[in-house]
């Protein structure tokens, strides 16, 4: 009975049941603009870097190196309370959204990078030799394949980036955590937080189903 | 037809090829023979630019394939298809995807119509029944009829053949190489570079004896196989097939 008590407390669950809901929406918009932002801007950048000109080369992979290599964490802080020094103020849900789409991005292009390398040289040569210009090459014969290629580890990379949102705890971004944790608080009951683990389970359980069916849509032999 | 005049190749340092200097007139097959190494097929690649002559200059129909840039360039390509060794379809669209794709978006054709052609073609290479199959799907052998029928969809002026049956089983390379037959005596102009003799010798109207980098040798296949004059020639000849010589 302890156990429930601690952990399933109904009372203290239909109290702070209405502040998680609104929780889990903002946890939600966040997540879905940076994820379409972050993998949109990977992919832009893994294109441009096909060009194979230095000057677009050198800040995209900087960017890719720093932007893995960094703790998103750090980002974060150094954005939200580093940034107003220099007159540049911004809200908790944008520093979120500016660094983690950034995070994702920097992983993206790297996915989708490894992806474009590994179509074969024959591919394009085959592309080309019909006729097709370098972006038609590019576009309808290399990027489709190196997207499929890169499916399960870029659905990994969404999945890590959106848990991440949590980070918006600490700047203040009412999201799943930061919400559940005051509850935690003021109730001194451990119960917000069950709540928002069994939230965060009910987001992304359906999430990772879903792209174990992406995969084997996107599935041929070769 | 296709004129290759003094053309050079080197990678670095290495020469590849040296003042290469050949003629195809419309409807004629030649056949390229010659060693590993020998740079028939960088000669093959440098016709559609695949790779990029060091010098010289190669004319298709009176117009320089060599002094083409940009869009051009992909223009002067729709003229002269091009069919590989490893056949190269496209895994993620199907056999008649494969074959409309170049139509629609480089010929500019309409949907529709690519696909009538599309068809038209596979039915020419005796595939018509695999165009909603996947490539892997298929044998190789039907892979590369695929691959010669992508090619043809664009109606091309002349058609260079890479080594076109050097990675099939060798049951699957008669189906492949009937359909040359047959491209052949519908007046295609063909440049090919293959190691199967006998097809050369039944189906090619010259021979190129290509070794070092330099054509050795020209002539057609009864005055390549019969009488050959240099004594490299001899000596790949019976390499080949030890009992001829």
């Amino acid at each position: 009975m302890r156990f429930l008590d601690t952990f399933f407390d109904g009372a203290v669950m239909a109290k702070y049941l209405p502040d998680l809901l609104s929780a889990i929406v903002t946890t939600l918009w966040l997540s879905a603009i940076i994820v379409v932002g972050g993998l949109a801007l990977g992919l832009v950048l893994a294109c441009l870097r096909t060009l194979g000109r230095w000057y677009l080369t050198l800040p995209i992979v900087a960017f890719a190196d720093i932007g893995r290599a960094l703790p998103p964490l750090v980002v974060i802080l150094i954005f939200y309370f580093g940034l107003p020094g220099l007159g540049i103020s911004l809200s908790g849900p944008m520093v979120l959204i500016l660094v983690l789409g950034g995070v994702l991005a920097a992983f993206a292009e790297e996915i989708f990078w490894a992806g474009l390398t590994s179509v074969s040289k024959g591919q394009w040569e085959a592309g080309r030799a019909t006729g097709l210009s370098f972006a038609q090459t590019l576009f309808e014969i290399a990027l489709p394949q190196a997207i499929r290629m890169g499916i399960p580890p870029l659905v990994n990379r969404a999945l890590a980036i959106t848990k991440m949102t949590a980070l918006g705890s600490v700047i203040g971004v009412k999201e799943i955590l930061a919400v559940s944790s005051s509850a935690q608080s003021f109730s001194g009951s451990a119960t917000p937080l069950t709540m928002a683990a069994l939230a965060y389970l009910a987001i992304f359980l359906p999430v990772v189903i879903l792209s174990r069916l992406l995969e084997r849509r996107y599935a041929w032999a070769v | 037809m296709l004129e290759i005049n003094q053309l050079e190749k080197s990678f670095g340092d290495t020469q590849v090829l040296t003042s290469i200097d050949l003629s195809v007139k419309p409807g004629e097959l030649v056949f390229v023979i010659g060693p590993s190494g020998s740079g028939k097929s960088t000669m093959l690649r440098c016709c559609n630019r695949l790779e990029e002559p060091t010098s010289g200059s190669i004319l298709l129909d009176g117009e320089h394939v060599t002094a083409c840039h940009g869009a051009a360039l992909d223009k002067m390509r729709l003229k002269i298809g091009m069919v590989f060794q490893g056949f190269h379809l496209y895994p993620h669209k199907s056999v008649l995807a494969n074959v409309m794709l170049a139509q629609v978006k480089a010929l500019k054709r309409s949907k529709p119509e690519a696909k009538a052609r599309a068809m038209e073609m596979l039915e020419h290479v005796g595939l018509a029944h695999k165009a909603d199959a996947m490539p892997s799907e298929l044998s190789g052998g039907q892979q590369q009829r695929v691959a010669i029928a992508r090619a043809l969809a664009l109606d091309p002026k002349v058609m260079l053949f890479d080594e076109p049956t050097s990675a099939l089983d060798p049951e699957l390379v008669g189906s492949v190489l009937k359909v040359m037959k047959q491209l052949r005596d519908e007046g295609m102009t063909m440049v090919v570079v293959s190691h199967e003799m006998d097809f050369a010798r039944e189906a090619a109207d010259r021979v190129v004896f290509m070794d070092g980098g330099v054509v050795v040798e020209a002539g057609t296949p009864e005055e390549i196989f019969g009488s050959p004059k240099s004594e490299r020639l001899r000596a790949f000849l019976s390499r080949l097939h030890p009992s001829d010589a």
